[in-house]
């Protein structure tokens, strides 16, 4: 008796490999997160430990006190720069894809226009947000351009690239099937073309929020950019960082987003 | 002297045959560099003719003649009497690629179905096969695969969905350019059966590029040799083993004879 109730209670190859399995899955989540919060309580002492004025570097408390009684402010701020990120994500990719199948459409379209798209990059987005605004005005629009530029340039290289992965083999196949160009295009270039465009939009997720905030920098009375200049001159350092937080949680969920959108699409 | 060469070893035309495709002294040129030399040859209909020469000696550059690929420069190269031109749009021909060419998004069904899709929308006739694509994978041994991509079957079962893309408009010629080569062994004999198997069944004529002597002996009724710089008619010769071949014929002394003669005749290419 004793010893069939031995032999229940030792755990099968299964089972360890089941327990291992999930202690291993475990760390992959628990060690990123117990340093973050590890190097959080660090911050904590440090700052009450060596007297640190609120105003030069706010304690993880205070952060999360402005969190919580500011937080209404924070969601009205918050939405403005969220339809900023979107709409400029939108629109700069939509018409980074657009020319990159011009350009490999026609070789003379990517002669004339490419040295301009090039040029157009190498100008920083913090020197041509205040020319932006000047054309644009204060309101949205100048930030969903600021946006939309930033997004441009990476979503239209790899998407020229991608359009242009299609195997040498492939397009014999596409001759011999005598496809045209257009079937070509939807049945092959486009499909090759995802995993660069995804690469591209990644990139993007996060730069549109980067882009939308530049733009509320040089102008605005409403989004996380006022916010963070609103309480960097009123030396409201809580505030200030629980912007920050909320400005990159914002590129978080833009990023998650697209990744989701991948796996969805993408899942050769 | 080049015609009497010519004609050593090839087939008797003495019944003249359907032809699947004949060449007419064609010659295919890249810039200055010559890669086939006034090649005239004549292909049968129903054969399976395989193709051996050294490297460089324009085996691949002649099934892309051949499919309309690459122009000739000179010379005629008709596909049952039409150009090659008129006998891609009628899809008389399918080709097979050294690597499977599959895209890499679609499900195997959907690869097969490839074919049956483009110019579909453009009104244009496309011939259908007497086998669905469905029937067309149970055929090359892949029923219950349909739903699987690329990247999750290996690398002989990708060849062999490309295999039955080829087949789904029932080409009459069928244009193979070294479709095993990447193979293993055991996978490469497997499929070899299969291929006969699917030739006796479908009666295609088939073209098929190879750089091993023993598949090419294995597999051909009538073997070509092409010799190279440039690339020319070296012989035709053909093979008289008992059919239908079995893998215990590549020990016969018939079959090494002809292994070895092949391969004299490859060294003195």
């Amino acid at each position: 008796m004793a010893v069939i109730e031995d032999m229940q209670s030792v755990p099968s190859i299964e089972d360890v490999e089941k327990i291992k399995d999930r202690r291993r899955r475990m760390a992959a989540v628990g060690v990123p997160l117990g340093t973050a919060l590890g190097l959080i309580a660090l911050w904590q002492i440090g700052v009450k430990l060596f007297g640190v004025p609120t105003y030069i570097a706010p304690a993880p408390s205070d952060v999360a006190g402005a969190f919580i009684s500011k937080f209404p402010v924070l969601m009205e701020n918050f939405w403005p720069t969220l339809f900023e990120s979107v709409a400029g994500f939108a629109v700069g990719n939509i018409a980074a894809i657009l020319i990159a199948v011009a350009f490999v459409h026609s070789r003379q379209v990517e002669r004339a226009f490419f040295p301009i798209a090039v040029f157009i990059n190498t100008i920083p987005i913090l020197a041509i947000a205040p020319i932006l605004v000047l054309i644009f005005g204060p309101g949205i629009t100048a930030k969903v351009v600021i946006a939309a530029l930033i997004c441009f340039f990476p979503t239209l290289v790899n998407m020229v690239r991608g359009l242009q992965s299609v195997s040498p083999q492939a397009l014999e196949l596409a001759r011999i099937l005598s496809a045209s160009k257009s079937e070509v295009f939807w049945k092959m270039r486009l499909p090759s073309s995802l995993p660069f465009l995804f690469s591209a939009l990644k990139i993007s997720a996060t730069t549109s929020v980067i882009g939308a905030i530049v733009g509320e920098w040089v102008g605005a009375d409403l989004g996380l950019g006022a916010l963070i200049i609103d309480s960097t001159f009123n030396f409201n350092s809580p505030l200030l960082y629980a912007t920050v937080f909320m400005s990159s949680g914002l590129s978080v969920f833009m990023f998650a987003m697209v990744t989701l959108a991948e796996r969805l699409v993408v899942r050769w | 002297m080049m015609a009497a060469e010519n004609i050593q070893g090839a087939p008797v035309q003495s019944a003249p045959r359907d032809l699947a495709a004949s060449l007419q002294a064609a010659s295919v040129r890249f810039g200055t560099f010559t890669a086939i030399e006034e090649l005239t040859l004549d292909i049968e209909c129903g054969s399976f003719y395989t193709i051996l020469g050294p490297s460089g000696c324009g085996k691949s550059t002649m099934l892309r003649l051949v499919s309309d690929l690459i122009p000739a420069a000179s010379g005629d190269v008709t596909i049952f009497g039409k150009t090659t031109e008129q006998a891609r749009l009628a899809r008389e021909f399918a080709f097979v690629f050294q690597d499977a060419t599959l895209l890499p998004w679609r499900s195997a069904l959907k690869n097969v179905e490839l074919p049956l899709e483009i110019g579909r929308n453009r009104g244009i006739d496309i011939p259908v096969g007497s086998r669905s694509p469905r029937e067309l994978l149970e055929l090359v041994g892949l029923k219950g695969r349909e739903d699987a991509l690329p990247h999750e079957l290996s690398g002989g079962m990708r060849q062999r969905v490309a295999i039955a893309r080829a087949l789904v408009c029932q080409p009459k010629l069928l244009l193979m350019d070294e479709p095993f080569g990447a193979l293993d062994e055991m996978t490469r004999d497997r499929l070899n059966l299969q291929l006969l198997d699917i030739w006796r069944e479908t009666g295609t004529t088939i073209l098929f590029v190879t750089h091993s002597i023993a598949e090419a002996v294995f597999l051909g009724q009538k073997v070509i040799m092409l010799k190279s710089h440039p690339g020319r008619l070296r012989e035709v010769v053909d093979i008289d083993l008992p059919e239908p071949r079995t893998i215990a014929q590549r020990d016969t002394p018939e079959f090494n004879r002809y292994s070895a003669y092949l391969r004299n005749l490859l060294e003195t290419c």
